[in-house]
């Protein structure tokens, strides 16, 4: 959900910042070991489609959840958040707050009852089931072909910080991660995916926390962190999440609480959380309705920790570097100075020693392939299930569609790898591959929740109000991004809406069109009597109870709990 | 699934990575205490690869024996 655009005009830097020890290779090559022998492992148990492709739906509440999680924590994610915290301080929180865990504890109580009843295998399978193959058919499409274009630009982006980090060479970071990734998918499928994503999860809470806690020690704590911001920066304030939000003006993201609140909380983060496949995908692999409803909540409690080793060492990074860190360009034509984005891997090198220091590469490296890793486990699903199944061969042996989904494992990944050398030669292409991918995940978030609630909907409008929220939410980037000054004040609400502002303000327009369209074709069209919907729409489902279940046990209490950590910890950094 | 086997836990492969990964920063952390560096990182005196490694060790000692495989056979 964000990018690392900065780095990318790093390469043409050629200092790096660390110098890896020969005990921080053997760690890294112990992770390529083990992560290759877990899928030639896993390979025995992935026989039937729904065990490649939903690892057999057997994954208890706590390794999907922690998939769930770390299908989303990549190292993009990581590397830009910490530089976006440098940047604009713990406003920057608000993306793992208030921009996920409402949207985590909607998708674990009021959808995944819809998703997992369905028994459907993927978003667009559930958009076949509710309004038919032309709604279905279009998600597929749009999400496979942006699905591999991220694929690709991430495993760019990820090939130019590792030579940025660690001096390795473009070539050699894309192949050979890419073939390692190939290989433990093609063999186990979601199973492996799953797998290295719970390894990753630990690799990245032990590689990554040192730094917050070295960081504190060395600044004295939150409270010597600070004064020593305050020191450092006088003037600015870094360290409230909605204090300087009363006006655009305010702060540096020139944003207000509006948009935090409706363009992110209610509908980018909603739209992304509760239908991107590649975190539902997950889910959908819970063993059971309770461990499906479960997962993404357990997640939620560790993703509103996250801000400990992404946010923290941000703003630590403005407490304790001897050096200010500058924006991308300005980093790019000055040597000896850094972009943002570099904040993380400096903060790991002032307290790393060898070993450690290996631990947190590995963890980036880590976080980058279980994100390569994920794109192609959906990949291979959306295309063998969603458009080669329903389009092109809709009868064949299930073990036909497993070969289908191993083989295109490995096309999706050496298309993805010719994606990461046209972005090589073209940079630009990641302003509108983030783009591009919100354009389609904003308005899938209305069709689907209308789908789920409200069984008027019709098959028509299913599809109308789907592509009228695409077309919108391309017109209103097109108008932001090439006419700003006269746009940008009408379609964000100020002239001084940064990047991040303007991407949540699309979000929003691109769901409110997709609802209007949707309701309008909906009682200009009647809907077909005959289509089934049980197990689709809210009142035509019979959603087992949890009342039989101690408190402790129903995902509901979990719910609220995560729900009321989220609201003390904004007051507390208010 | 169609191997009988039962599935070694994933928490088993966990365990086995920070096992290693722990004795690998132990020593490596040990190595450096006794031979640091010129130019030391900050807050070296602390030794904190030797307790991480430690910590890891402990951690991943534990899972590995914990879901060993033939516990679950």
């Amino acid at each position: 959900m964000t990018s690392c655009a900065a780095l990318l005009l790093a390469p043409t830097s050629t200092h790096k910042l660390v110098s890896l020890g020969s005990v921080d290779i053997a760690i890294i090559a112990v992770y390529f070991v083990m992560v290759l022998g877990i899928g030639l492992y896993l390979k025995r148990y992935t026989a039937t489609g729904e065990d490649f492709f939903l690892a057999g739906r057997e994954m208890t509440a706590w390794i999907a959840g922690l998939a769930f999680i770390s299908a989303n924590l990549g190292s993009i994610e990581l590397l830009g958040w910490a530089g976006n915290a440098y940047q604009y301080g713990i406003m920057a929180a608000h993306w793992y707050w208030i921009g996920a865990i409402p949207a985590m504890v909607l998708l674990g109580l009021v959808m995944m009852p819809f998703y997992y009843i369905s028994k459907t295998h993927s978003v667009p399978g559930y958009l076949q089931l509710r309004y038919g193959p032309e709604a279905s058919g279009l998600s597929a499409i749009t999400f496979a072909f942006m699905t591999i274009l991220m694929s690709g630009v991430n495993m760019y982006a990820m090939a130019v910080v590792m030579k940025v980090v660690v001096g390795w060479d473009l070539n050699f970071s894309i192949w050979v991660s890419s073939l390692t990734v190939g290989v433990y998918v093609a063999a186990g499928g979601l199973f492996s995916a799953i797998f290295n994503e719970v390894l990753q999860f630990f690799l990245i809470w032990f590689g990554a926390l040192l730094i917050p806690i070295l960081g504190l020690v060395e600044a004295g704590g939150w409270s010597g962190m600070v004064a020593r911001i305050h020191q450092n920066f006088p003037g600015q304030d870094f360290t409230h999440l909605w204090a300087p939000m009363r006006s655009a003006a305010d702060n540096p993201m020139g944003i207000t609480w509006l948009g935090i609140v409706f363009g992110l909380g209610a509908v980018q983060s909603m739209a992304y959380w509760t239908t991107d496949f590649l975190v539902v995908q997950r889910v959908l692999s819970a063993k059971d309705m309770r461990s499906a409803k479960m997962s993404p909540i357990i997640g939620s409690f560790f993703k509103m920790a996250v801000p400990l080793i992404v946010i923290l060492p941000g703003l630590l990074g403005r407490a304790v570097l001897p050096t200010h860190l500058v924006p991308a360009a300005e980093a790019a034509n000055q040597a000896g100075q850094y972009s943002y984005d570099s904040v993380l891997p400096l903060m790991l090198t002032r307290y790393c020693s060898p070993g450690l220091l290996g631990l947190g590469i590995i963890a980036l490296i880590a976080g980058f392939m279980a994100g390569m890793a994920g794109n192609v486990s959906a990949f291979a699903t959306v295309w063998t299930y969603d458009i080669y199944r329903p389009f092109i061969r809709k009868t064949a042996p299930d073990k036909h569609y497993v070969a289908m989904g191993r083989w295109c494992t490995l096309i999706g990944l050496i298309i993805s790898i010719g994606t990461a050398y046209i972005v090589m030669q073209f940079a630009s292409i990641m302003d509108y591959v983030q783009a591009l991918f919100s354009m389609f995940v904003a308005p899938l978030f209305g069709t689907v929740l209308l789908g789920m609630l409200w069984k008027r909907v019709t098959r028509a409008a299913g599809f109308w109000g789907l592509l009228a929220g695409v077309l919108g939410s391309i017109t209103v980037f097109l108008l932001m991004k090439f006419s700003p000054e006269r746009w940008v004040p009408i379609l964000a609400l100020t002239p001084r809406a940064s990047g991040l502002a303007q991407d949540m303000y699309q979000a929003l327009w691109a769901c409110v069109i997709c609802v209007v369209v949707t309701v309008l074709v909906t009682f200009a069209t009647r809907p077909n009597p005959n289509v089934n919907l049980a197990g689709l729409v809210y009142g035509e489902t019979q959603i087992p109870s949890e009342a039989h279940l101690p408190l402790f046990q129903r995902p509901v209490f979990w719910g609220a709990v995560v729900i009321a950590v989220l609201v003390i910890l904004n007051i507390i950094f208010w | 699934m169609h191997d009988d086997t039962p599935l070694i836990p994933v928490w088993f492969f966990v365990g086995v990575l920070l096992l290693c990964y722990g004795v690998l920063i132990f020593a490596a952390s040990w190595y450096y205490a006794a031979n640091p560096p010129a130019e030391p990182v900050v807050l070296a005196d602390l030794h904190i690869g030797v307790w991480w490694g430690l910590l890891l060790v402990v951690v991943g000692g534990f899972y590995s024996w914990k879901f060993r495989p033939k516990r679950n056979l």
